[in-house]
């Protein structure tokens, strides 16, 4: 062959992989942000074989290199994954025609490979000047969305968030499986501050408008944290670890660890008291292999915990209440986190563990007026629906409507167990006497009254009584905290050839 | 000045100090009752109770403000 064609081959693939202008790419830097193509060097295995499509997208035009964006398929974790990455020095990774057309072939592919789908965004959005070309036609970027849609529990979809996120373009994180946001830099919103002091008038930082800690705390639309892009890369090579490449497979079984040293036994670590609150994030690492704990919105509704684990080195997801924050009441958006959580590891076939100790859902005009009991509907829907092995133990209450949101009896789970601390009823006994008796106690002279409260507390606490539950059938049985790892454990194993179909129909009318 | 607000709606059930009083970061101040439950409630600085707006049986709303401290 001619080398003078190799030459220009050579410099021009050189020329483009080089992204955009030097004064982007500093001030990439000055911002703490990675170039494209050295996150993608981070997240897939290091020295694996990768192919790149459309490397030459816009490569007639000047200064728009592959047009803005990356889409290659590689390896991670040793698993094949498709991945689109926003260059932030072409443009602020702005999406043209070309952009837009990549990125929906990606997706194509990772929808016939069956492989999971990675979105590293840093994007402002569409070009406007290419509007017509980019927005509203078939391929357009409406179809990016609509793709993802589509493709929601097929395979997992997960987001990195390196800076903004703007306008339609937010959507790419709303229809992903798991959105991580690194901290200052990544940001999500309808509308800039600029256009919202424009249109509404009102006036606000970034940060408040659609930052990644306000995301990650109040909104909801974050799911992880990240002090910098190293770490979200890191986080996101892990979250992926805890999964299948498909709905159609497992995820394997990996090298069991024992539980993290120096951990207090269960025993010891919840209280007898029952209005008394404890940390269940201990509870958990009492019973999971050391290190193995991938929570989900860890810094939002903090009264329900969500997270990946292994036990005995299987994947696991863990719904758990956390009497340390409000309670461990669930409120809207603890309904919400876990409903969300529930269909994720149902759908990727993680098998699900309900850790119970709740008050109930909470009360009160605030959450009537919220709809907690909407809200409340989906985690029971996406609970009931859920096929994975369904395993309920109650660690200490699950009173009223919260026994059946953490996968109570009647919600056919594969087991509902409970630990000798556990109370199960439809409210506590003090709020049961008054319920039943507040008539009866009013009628009472005072010096009656507190013998009389007390005599019917112990009587109900005997009608509650686990052992009676026990032999009615109502929960499978009583183990001791020490046996719980074990039993976890054994279950998983015996539980592994579940199969099941919930119901026969086109879908649900979900609860929204 | 460091403001101690209610995490949840519920009853004041025991306030554990004094206006005037010396506290430090993470000593309990109040405790609520909500849900059955207590709900410790702990001062997030060292400083002086300079104004305690609730009394023991009042119904808060999350977020409402129950005690005021100052630094010393």
């Amino acid at each position: 062959m001619n080398d003078q064609w190799t030459k220009e081959l050579q410099e021009r693939i050189q020329k483009i992989e080089a992204g955009g202008a030097t004064k982007y790419h500093e001030k990439n830097a000055e911002q703490n942000k990675l170039f494209v193509r050295d996150r993608l060097e981070l997240l897939l295995d290091p020295g694996s074989i990768r192919v790149e499509d459309g490397l030459f997208a816009n490569c007639m035009e000047e200064g728009l290199p592959a047009d803005g964006v990356v889409t290659v398929t590689g390896k991670m974790n040793g698993q094949t994954v498709c991945v689109m990455a926003n260059d932030s020095t072409v443009k602020a990774g702005s999406w043209g025609s070309r952009t837009v057309e990549k990125i929906i072939r990606i997706q194509e592919t990772a929808q016939k490979l069956k492989v999971p789908m990675l979105y590293l965004v840093d994007s402002a959005g569409a070009r406007i000047t290419d509007q017509l070309e980019m927005f509203p036609n078939r391929r357009g970027a409406g179809r990016i969305f609509y793709n993802q849609v589509k493709m929601s529990g097929m395979v997992p979809q997960v987001c990195i968030l390196f800076g903004p996120s703007a306008a339609g373009g937010a959507y790419i994180p709303a229809f992903c499986d798991i959105v991580i946001m690194v901290d200052k830099n990544a940001s999500m919103y309808l509308a800039s501050p600029r256009m919202a002091e424009m249109v509404i008038g009102q006036k606000v930082t970034l940060e408040e408008m659609g930052g990644a800690r306000m995301h990650c705390s109040v909104s909801g639309c974050g799911d992880v944290l990240a002090k910098n892009e190293e770490e979200a890369i890191e986080i996101a090579r892990r979250y992926l670890s805890y999964f299948p490449a498909n709905y159609k497979q497992k995820t394997s079984k990996i090298e069991a660890k024992s539980i993290q040293e120096g951990i207090r036994s269960i025993e010891e670590i919840v209280p007898d008291n029952q209005n008394v609150a404890f940390d269940m994030k201990e509870m958990i690492r009492a019973v999971i292999d050391a290190d193995s704990f991938f929570e989900m919105k860890e810094l939002f509704a903090k009264e329900i915990i969500t997270g990946f684990a292994r036990i005995d080195g299987r994947a696991v997801g863990i719904i758990a209440n956390q009497s340390k924050m409000k309670t461990g009441s669930l409120f809207v958006d603890s309904a919400d986190k876990s409903a969300r959580f529930i269909t994720l590891c149902d759908a990727f076939n993680i098998p699900l563990i309900f850790l119970s100790d709740i008050p109930g859902f909470m009360i009160g005009t605030q959450v009537e007026r919220s709809g907690i009991i909407r809200h409340g509907a989906k985690m029971i829907a996406a609970m009931s629906e859920a096929t994975v092995p369904k395993i309920s133990i109650i660690v200490r209450k699950a009173y009223g409507a919260g026994l059946y949101a953490m996968a109570g009896p009647a919600f056919e789970p594969d087991c509902c167990l409970a630990l000798p601390t556990a109370k199960i009823a439809v409210m506590g006994p003090e709020a049961a006497v008054n319920a039943v008796y507040s008539n009866k106690i009013a009628q009472l002279e005072e010096s009656e009254r507190n013998e009389f409260i007390q005599q019917k507390r112990e009587e109900y606490q005997e009608d509650i009584n686990l052992y009676r539950l026990a032999s009615e059938l109502i929960i499978d049985g009583i183990i001791a905290p020490e046996r719980l790892r074990d039993e976890l454990k054994e279950r998983l194993e015996l539980y592994e050839s579940k199969e099941m179909i919930f119901s026969e129909r086109k879908h649900p009318v979900y609860p929204v | 000045m460091n403001k101690v607000e209610a995490s949840m709606a519920g009853t004041v059930w025991k306030v554990l100090v004094s206006e005037g009083d010396i506290v430090e970061s993470g000593q309990d101040v109040i405790i609520l009752e909500s849900m059955k439950m207590e709900i410790p409630l702990s001062a997030e600085m060292d400083g002086k109770v300079s104004k305690i707006t609730v009394n023991e049986g009042d119904f808060v709303a999350e977020g409402d403000v129950l005690l005021e401290l100052v630094g010393i």
